[in-house]
């Protein structure tokens, strides 16, 4: 969607360059294209009307006007609101002056409590040394409680229930703790519909009970418009301090996370991220903000690519470029370069801009390596002038990497169309010098046909 | 009073009900609408009434469009969310004109339930069995979700509750060899159903997609037909709903969707979208947190409650 939102703003800023000045339909339809992308992430319609708002005032200011990109500059504000919006004050667990400190986990039926219980708690014993007391108080559903048990034993964490009412189980829990000298209490409550006023009010009588330190909302990262009803309800019922994020490693895009944002305030604080105990970690706002927006880590991209590209060799090999001089050598630094930046199918996923199909592509490292090995089979001379490459050389070339003769001619034959190419984006780019062209060019591995199609 | 008639039509109990909450604002927008013409705030309410119920900006553009196209200038606002919930309606009965369950008379049939993690599976499966076991089938559950903790434990309460036997396997064992197993016994007994409960899995996980389509694929090896493949869909879930369907209709075939946690403020409009895009119909809708709480997928009913 990301791709959809900055083609259209590009559409929209370019018929705008020509007249050099926003005007008021200009910010209007920039305006929906924003909402509808937001809407599309699930951020509640209501949270859309006054996030739109505060992002129609700043595009129609300066800064986007004077930008020698309004359309990035555009997506910029709305990431930077969206950082602000999510993160804003950083949440923390609070610490009791007495232990031990009590944390309650509520929300919606299969949100994720137990498992984020048993994760949290996991979690605070790896992190922060805390030594942690599960309480089953999920008296509902059938083999809950079971449930955590096992969950509890393969983490290694004890596990308190009773045959109780839940007020009970956890106050009877919160006891054991002391008992125990454990420092943390962790509560895994039953799940409730926010409008089931009865369980609404068990959850208010145990929280009387054992007077929590932090009271956690669990909410699904898929959930829908909902989400801000339910924040709404449950705050009102019982005093939340915070929010963990779950299912993340879904592919939604979590705007339920800016709407109980929004509406309540509280921090997010955790987000679960996979099928194992381990999959858990502290909240990234921005991160999430690029989520929501579908620009994949467009910004923590930009970031590693700085901090990975080496300037001179990168301004070298751009120079290299626009000569028409790129050589197998280049080719090679530029693919290490890369290859700094992580393995190459989590780039290809924070790339704006990549195709969907190619993002999705289980991208062969393998493949990248015996590249490598080719290019590094090559005499210096061969490095430099492909051309001089012929059977015999390539036979040599294929046992010096361990591959074939097949795979070095693939690689010729790519490198040959990738220079074709650059030589092609060379004239009209000329223009711009600089901050863009250089993050475009640098990066730019299009050319090269390096993860298999999805299907294969 | 609203229980009496209620008690009366059993199909629809307490759907209406649930959804009284969200009913309110309504009524005063209507109050509000009375003797007025269609103008720009109305549309505005209206759409952003859909885009409450998850229907999703695409679905909600083309609906509106589609009722525009269908007044005239000067009509009143009065009736205008009758005519929208008349386009639903349309819309969903052109999707699907039948939305009962597959059933193959004289074998034994296989019913498998798929959905991510945490919408109901368990649950819709011993619902779903009590509800076949009071139509006079004989019923066998196969517990196949091997990898949540006590998940195999959950359902066998529930079997025992109901006192239908519960197929179980090794935790952490083979889903398909459990699916397997349960057809084979039910088939060698002569029973009518067996119901098969899965792990619940993310969509975009690939390793655990194919896991599925293997346990489909098991099934059909057996000479009980797999008639139903179910997909339950939480209510409360967003636009993400649409990619989740997708990818379960790619591996493992869903021939039908049972939406869960249907409530007040919980919809699923996802569900047109799913419709219009895949072909795949509604089937059940879980209402409630007892076993009589999932009955059958009323598109008018629906239609009413999603405009209001």
């Amino acid at each position: 969607m990301f791709d959809a939102l900055s083609d259209r703003f590009d559409g929209i800023f370019r018929r705008l360059r020509s007249r050099g000045k926003l005007s008021d339909n200009d910010v209007e339809e920039v305006a929906r294209e924003i909402r509808r992308a937001l809407l599309e992430a699930d951020v509640n319609v209501r949270v859309v009307k006054d996030f739109v708002a505060r992002i129609k005032e700043r595009a129609t200011g300066s800064e986007v006007a004077q930008s020698l990109s309004p359309a990035q500059q555009v997506i910029k504000i709305v990431h930077e609101e969206l950082v602000v919006t999510l993160g804003g004050a950083t949440g923390q667990l609070t610490v009791a002056p007495k232990p031990p400190s009590v944390i309650v986990l509520a929300g919606l039926q299969g949100a994720g409590k137990t498992t984020a219980a048993a994760k949290l708690a996991h979690h605070l014993e790896k992190h922060d040394n805390k030594r942690v007391l599960l309480v089953a108080a999920d008296r509902q559903r059938p083999a809950a409680v079971e449930q955590l048990q096992v969950l509890g034993e393969s983490i290694g964490i004890p596990v308190f229930t009773a045959d109780a009412t839940p007020e009970t189980v956890a106050t009877q829990g919160c006891r054991e703790a002391e008992r125990l000298g454990r420092n943390v209490v962790i509560i895994d409550t039953a799940g409730r519909l926010q409008i089931d006023i009865d369980l609404m009010e068990e959850l208010n009588r145990l929280c009387a009970a054992v007077k929590p330190d932090d009271i956690l909302l669990v909410l699904d990262s898929m959930t829908g418009q909902a989400a801000v009803d339910v924040a709404e309800t449950f705050h009102a019922q019982v005093p939340l301090t915070g929010l963990v994020l779950t299912k993340l490693d879904g592919d939604a895009r979590g705007g339920a996370a800016l709407s109980v944002k929004e509406v309540t305030g509280l921090p997010i604080l955790f987000a679960g991220i996979g099928e194992t105990t381990n999959d858990f970690e502290a909240f990234h706002p921005d991160r999430m903000a690029s989520r929501i927006l579908g620009m994949g880590d467009a910004l923590t991209l930009i970031e590693k690519a700085e901090a990975a590209f080496d300037a001179e060799t990168t301004a070298r090999a751009q120079e290299r470029m626009a000569e028409g001089l790129f050589t197998l050598e280049d080719f090679l630094e530029q693919m290490q370069q890369v290859r700094k930046m992580g393995p190459l199918s989590s780039i290809m996923g924070m790339l704006p801009g990549v195709p969907k199909e190619l993002r999705q592509a289980e991208v062969d490292e393998d493949q990248l390596g015996s590249i490598e090995a080719i290019i590094f089979s090559m005499t210096p001379a061969e490095r430099q002038d492909p051309s001089i490459i012929n059977g015999q050389r390539r036979r040599r070339i294929a046992m010096g990497s361990g591959t074939t003769t097949q795979a070095v001619n693939g690689l010729l034959k790519q490198f040959t169309m990738m220079r074709q190419m650059m030589r092609q984006m060379q004239q009209p780019k000329s223009r711009h010098k600089g901050g863009k062209g250089r993050r475009g060019k640098g990066i730019d591995m299009t050319g090269i046909n390096l993860p298999r199609p999805p299907s294969a | 009073m609203t229980d009496e008639i209620e008690s009366l039509t059993p199909r629809h109990f307490g759907l209406r009900d649930r959804f009284s909450k969200s009913r309110a604002p309504f009524s005063e927008m209507r109050r509000r609408w009375r003797a007025r013409k269609i103008d720009d705030e109305v549309w505005d309410e209206l759409e952003e009434t859909l885009l409450l119920a998850d229907v999703g900006p695409a679905t909600t553009a083309d609906l509106l469009d589609s009722v525009r196209a269908g007044i005239s200038k000067d009509s009143l606002a009065d009736g205008i969310s009758e005519v929208l919930a008349q386009a639903i309606t349309d819309r969903l009965r052109a999707n699907a004109s039948d939305r009962s369950l597959n059933f193959s008379t004289g074998t034994t049939n296989v019913w498998l339930l798929v959905g991510v993690n945490g919408v109901g599976k368990t649950t819709t499966t011993a619902k779903l069995a009590a509800r076949e076991q009071a139509a006079g089938r004989t019923v066998l559950l196969a517990a196949a979700d091997t990898f949540r903790a006590a998940a195999a434990e959950q359902l066998s309460i529930w079997g025992e509750q109901l006192g239908i036997e519960v197929v179980r396997g090794q935790d952490r064992g083979d889903p398909g060899a459990v699916a397997f197993d349960a057809a084979q016994s039910a088939l060698a007994r002569h029973f009518d159903l067996v119901i098969v409960d899965t792990a619940g899995r993310l969509h975009n996980k690939k390793n655990l997609m194919e896991e599925l389509a293997k346990v489909s694929r098991v099934v059909q090896r057996t000479a009980a037909p797999l008639s139903e493949v179910l997909l339950v869909l939480d209510a409360t879930t967003g636009q993400n709903g649409l990619a989740q369907a997708r990818e379960f209709v790619a591996s493992a075939g869903v021939t039908g969707v049972v939406l869960t946690k249907v409530d007040g403020t919980a919809k699923g409009g996802i569900v047109l979208a799913i419709e219009s895009e895949l072909g795949v119909p509604v089937k059940l809708l879980g209402i409630g947190e007892s076993v009589e709480d999932l009955v059958v997928f009323d598109p008018e009913e629906f239609a009413a409650a999603l405009v209001e």
